[in-house]
């Protein structure tokens, strides 16, 4: 398959970064083969011309090392003072990013990249400044020499023969928008070295002459020339990918490194970020972790964690797999990876090992198939692996000891019955015993216990007793498979027990895993969600955890349900950089680690959502690169899941939002028409009775003012419906509870609507006993009044209405019923809603039974209606009985 | 027609409401001043010693609450207050403060007159200082010297404290009186939390005297407010 179209997925990633990153700097790096070329001074100079185009130009760090043209040069730029650390005495000379960051150029020039920052500053390298300037949408001219750059840091010290420790990551130099190569000839520089014009620190003089070789300097100078060549390159091919032009681009690579813990694996990992820039691969750095005696000492895991650190920052993906068996569990992963080169390194491993065990690299070739194989040679680094090795011994010790106790215990055991039992009966025994150690020990141990248990049973059991000469030649036999089956049960035991270990292991992180995301799902609101995302983190990582959120005010602030006590004042500082530049921060990290916690950001699939804080008990924790795959998962999870919780509340936000919008205009329009149409009758009648000319007729005049009487009632009617509403929907009504009874509120109620009821008969129907609610007793009274009110509104004349009140259970309920028309069917439900009519014409405002339905509500019952068998409708509502009816002293009548 | 001799005060800041009133009242023969502010009112009841006053809660000057006191500190005549709905704490609040009576806004001028009219005679009733010993209302008679309670043609039987507590209601019969103003006058001072036994004891009485206890005829509530004896 030819790769001629740039892929959707690339793309994607292309916007994606454009998005995330809407003003990025421009990063311009001044590429010098070593000191002395005349960076800077290029550098200030370029920086110069920028400033005559009228560019906001400033100088936020520069080594001028005392060179009369640079200093000159650095006269006309406007300089950041710097920031001043004391350090042991010391005081160091820092770039200051706050005060770059306030002053906002458009472009800072920044010199040394590679530079290491004073111990207390933000982070713990200057490329790291530069990329916050770069992300804050300031614009970097910076400098460096070849050998800083990561991937060629080795062959620059085989070059050399100087280790340089500083150095920049790949990944960062390529995000370079353009390199410049300062290019000097050898010959030359060696002759400004000998002028004095290049600054060499006293106490590297000697290593520095050694350095400064026409030899060594035509190398570095080729490799940088090289470098940028195939930058070159690489971006003519980036600009044909992107325009899909052309069929030079082949079918993307992968490439896959395995790493151990052995210190040969550094070099391995450069050496594949070499080979993946040059095919334009993307690359894996894998380590597969064989179920081995105890894990690995300390020293090692250190040392592993470095190198899958350092495979992470020259832009690899790295992953740790546990598996017995290294080669299939590599190709399998290869195969699900689409990996297309693999990269191993040449075993260290002395020979006849290899030849014994059959070499990784054979058992690679065999089932590796189509996938290519690359052997690097490693040389080096065994002086560290032999000190490893010792710390391993202690503990063996031990289990040697053990080993020796269980098989002299198991001789203790036959020795008063060796003339009863056969011999092969007691050679059963010592292999139970091999069992026994090769369940709690090492493997090591194991075998010896298989070889001790022998030559115990030979000397102790097998007569001649006491021997080890034996009486039968036959008994070298059984000796030679009593070895055999030792050794191979204390192997199988072992391994047995080993991957047992490793299932645990990866079980409990499944099930943290688990747990959390079950948890997750359950949590409805943030609080319950925090609350449990923080006690599932703490569980699985052992430390105390915290998660700020980002509050409406683009703050951060303690999720609800957390106290903000545990964060220091320095600390908080930390997690709003987090959350700011999207990036970890923290303890563990290069960036502030002088920090109390590691920070990520809870980064979720549309923002950034807060900041997640952990502080382990044992710091080591964060190195485990398991661990911190696990973690990601976790904060990964976490963001999600508040963000998913966010996003419901906002939606429902946004519903409440359309629906009070619905009801704000159903008040307008009942306002504009329930409102205009009394005033207009009231206005229109008291009109024409003030006009002189207006009728005279005492009848005419009399039904006037009756008009003008009822339509005031009417508005009073629909102005305290109105206000009730809002009082009751607003909260401004309290519920004050007390014991009520029932029958005197209802009196009230009949009392103030005997106008409306008229002559219609009321039928009352009340327990015999006194029923005593508790209600709010004007609130239930209105209750009453309205449910009257419509009785009397929707039945004719001498209809009667009934009015009855029961317990039932744990509730009071009350029903007012009529003998009216009823209600239409698809009324039953609606007319509880505001502003809902069941005609237009009935002079209300729609408000009157969803008043009732708050109050009823308010009190935690249920209100509804019913058409009655026979015709008519009644309203039922229900009370809850809440606590003991109170009662008074009894007197003495 | 009313004595007209009866002077009313009349403390109102609403021009139009100050205007119906002078021209309800004025023809039943009541002669009317009219305070606008609440300061102007205590002022003027000071000065002209009103026979009667009707005091709007709501003025913009003064809280309702203290000027009642106020008043009440001033004069012994009756005032009668006019509030808007649903503030009934503020109706109570004025009646436990000295106000004889209240009325919600809005009112009828019937309503208004048949209140002036209680008002009137209970303040007169209090200034020849006898209480009269029996009291009727309807079917109903209380006899205080007695200690009976008769509907009709017969008697009632009624605990002692039932007895005091419609006593209590027959003597200012017509007029609403709050449940700590019952509480106080008829169980002691001990008892102005327990209101449960005010109505339980309200409940027992219209239990015996009233035809229908769900329609009473004279023991009438008026919810969140008091309690009233008809007095008619």
């Amino acid at each position: 398959m030819s790769d001629t179209r740039p892929k959707p997925d690339a793309v994607l990633a292309q916007l994606r970064a454009d998005e995330a990153h809407p003003a990025r700097g421009r990063l311009k790096i001044f590429l010098g083969m070593c000191a002395g070329v005349g960076k800077t001074y290029a550098m200030l100079e370029a920086g110069r011309v920028r400033g005559i185009e009228s560019v906001d130009v400033i100088v936020g760090i520069a080594e001028t090392h005392g060179r009369i043209e640079t200093e000159q040069l650095l006269l006309g730029h406007e300089l950041l003072p710097g920031k001043t650390i004391a350090y042991q005495g010391i005081t160091l000379h820092e770039f200051d990013i706050d005060a770059c960051l306030k002053r906002r150029p458009q472009l800072v020039i920044v010199d040394e990249l590679a530079h290491t920052n004073a111990p207390g500053s933000r982070h713990d390298r200057r490329w790291q400044d530069v990329q916050e300037l770069l992300n804050a949408g300031i614009s970097v001219y910076t400098a460096m020499n070849i050998q800083h750059v990561e991937s060629l840091n080795d062959i620059v010290a085989q070059i050399t023969g100087v280790v340089v420790r500083e150095t920049v990551p790949d990944s960062f130099v390529e995000t370079a928008d353009e390199i410049e190569l300062v290019d000097l000839n050898p010959e030359e520089l060696l002759k400004r070295l000998s002028d004095g014009k290049i600054y060499l620190p006293e106490q590297a003089q000697l290593a520095t002459q050694k350095f400064f070789r026409t030899g060594n300097l035509a190398a570095l100078r080729e490799l940088a020339l090289r470098y940028v060549a195939e930058r070159v390159d690489r971006q003519v091919q980036q600009y044909r990918h992107d325009r899909a032009i052309g069929r030079t681009w082949p079918v993307s690579e992968r490439l896959l490194v395995c790493v151990s813990a052995s210190p040969q694996s550094a070099r391995l990992v450069r050496a594949t970020r070499r080979l993946a820039t040059r095919l334009g691969a993307e690359w894996l750095a894998i380590h597969i972790d064989t179920p081995r005696d105890g894990g690995l000492p300390p020293r090692d895991r250190d040392r592993l964690n470095r190198i899958l650190r350092l495979a992470e920052q020259l832009g690899a993906q790295t992953r740790t797999i546990s598996a017995t068996n290294v080669t299939e569990e590599l190709v399998a992963f290869a195969r699900l990876n689409n990996v297309s080169k693999i990269v191993v390194g040449k075993s260290a491993e002395p020979r006849w090992k290899r030849w014994w065990k059959g070499s990784l690299i054979d058992e690679l070739a065999a089932k590796s198939g189509e996938i290519d194989l690359y052997v690097i040679s490693g040389e080096g680094g065994q002086v560290e692996a032999v000190a490893a090795e010792t710390s391993k011994l202690d503990g063996l010790w031990r289990d040697f000891l053990r080993a020796a106790l269980v098989v002299a215990l198991t001789t203790a055991l036959c020795w008063p019955v060796r003339r009863h039992f056969a011999e092969s009966n007691m050679a059963m025994v010592y292999l139970g015993g091999v069992v026994l150690v090769a369940l709690r020990g090492k493997r090591a141990a194991a075998i010896f216990a298989s070889f001790l248990s022998v030559a115990a049973f030979d000397f102790f059991l097998v007569p001649p007793y006491l021997t080890f000469a034996v009486s039968d030649t036959e008994y070298v036999v059984t000796f030679a498979i009593m070895l055999l089956v030792a050794l191979l049960i204390s192997n199988l035991t072992v391994r047995v027990r080993l991957q047992a270990e490793a299932a645990r292991r990866r079980e409990s992180r499944t099930s943290a895993l688990y747990e959390l995301t079950g948890q997750l799902a359950d949590a409805g609101d943030i609080e319950s969600l925090v609350t449990a995302a923080v006690r599932s983190s703490q569980q699985a990582f052992q430390g105390t955890t915290q998660i700020l959120l980002n509050n409406a005010t683009g703050q951060l602030s303690p999720a609800p349900g957390q106290s903000s006590h545990s964060m220091a004042e320095r600390d908080s500082a930390v997690a709003q950089w987090v959350f700011q530049n999207r990036e970890k921060a923290g303890a563990g990290t290069n960036t502030l680690p002088a920090a109390g916690a590691l920070y990520l950001p809870l980064e979720a699939s549309q923002r950034v959502v807060g900041v997640f804080a952990i502080a382990p008990a044992e710091r080591a924790r964060l190195d485990d690169p398991d661990e911190r795959h696990l973690l990601d998962t976790f904060v990964r999870q976490i963001a999600l899941a508040i963000e998913r919780v966010q996003l419901v509340d906002e939606a429902s936000r946004a519903r409440l939002t359309v629906e009070t919008e619905r009801l704000r205009n159903a008040l307008l329009s009942s306002v504009s028409h329930d409102f205009r149409t009394p005033l207009a009758t009231m206005l229109g009648a008291a009109g024409s009775l003030l006009d002189p000319a207006g009728p005279t007729d005492a009848t005419v005049r009399q039904e006037l003012l009756q008009a003008i009487y009822t339509e005031t009632e009417r508005l009073d009617r629909l102005i305290r419906n109105l206000l009730d509403m809002t009082r009751l929907e607003s909260g401004a009504v309290q519920l004050r509870r007390e014991w009520h009874p029932l029958e005197e509120i209802i009196g009230a109620a009949l009392h103030r609507t005997s106008q409306q009821i008229g002559d219609r008969p009321v039928a009352i129907s009340l327990p015999s006993d006194l029923l005593l609610v508790p209600i709010d007793g004007s609130l239930i009274e209105q209750v009453l009044i309205n449910l009257l009110e419509n009785a009397a509104k929707y039945t004719p004349p001498m209809t009667p209405i009934d009015v009855r009140a029961f317990r039932e259970n744990q509730e009071v309920v009350v029903e007012i019923a009529d003998r009216g028309p009823g209600l239409p069917d698809d009324q039953v439900r609606r007319v509880f809603e505001k502003f809902h009519r069941v005609s237009n014409s009935d002079g209300g405002v729609g408000l009157g039974l969803a008043i009732c339905e708050a109050i009823v509500n308010a009190h935690g019952g249920r209100i509804w209606a019913e058409n009655r068998p026979g015709g008519g409708a009644v309203f039922r509502f229900t009370i809850p009985m809440i606590g003991e009816p109170p009662t008074v002293t009894p007197e003495l009548a | 027609m009313a004595d007209p001799e009866v002077t009313i005060l009349c403390i109102e800041d609403e021009v139009q409401i100050r205007r119906f009133l002078r021209a309800s009242l004025a023809t039943q023969g009541y002669r009317l001043i009219e305070a606008a502010t609440g300061r102007q009112g205590i002022a003027e009841a000071a000065a002209r010693t009103p026979d009667i006053i009707i005091l709007d809660l709501g003025l913009p000057d003064v809280d309702g609450l203290d000027i009642t006191q106020e008043l009440r500190a001033l004069t012994r005549r009756p005032i009668i207050v006019l509030s808007a709905r649903g503030q009934e704490r503020d109706k109570v609040d004025a009646l436990d403060a000295g106000a004889d009576d209240y009325l919600t806004k809005p009112f009828s001028v019937a309503e208004l007159l048949a209140r002036i009219r209680v008002a009137l005679r209970h303040a007169d009733r209090s200034l020849a200082g006898a209480e009269s010993e029996s009291i009727t209302i309807g079917e109903l008679t209380i006899d205080h010297a007695r200690h009976r309670v008769t509907v009709g043609d017969s008697e009632i039987r009624l605990t002692p404290t039932e007895f005091k507590l419609l006593f209590e209601l027959a003597r200012h019969a017509g007029r609403v009186l709050t449940p700590q103003h019952l509480l106080r006058e008829v169980w002691g001072p001990a008892y102005l939390d327990r209101s449960h036994y005010l109505r339980i004891y309200m409940a027992r009485i219209r239990g015996k005297i009233e035809k229908d206890p769900a329609r009473p005829r004279y023991l009438l509530t008026e919810p969140g407010v008091g309690y009233r004896l008809a007095d008619t």
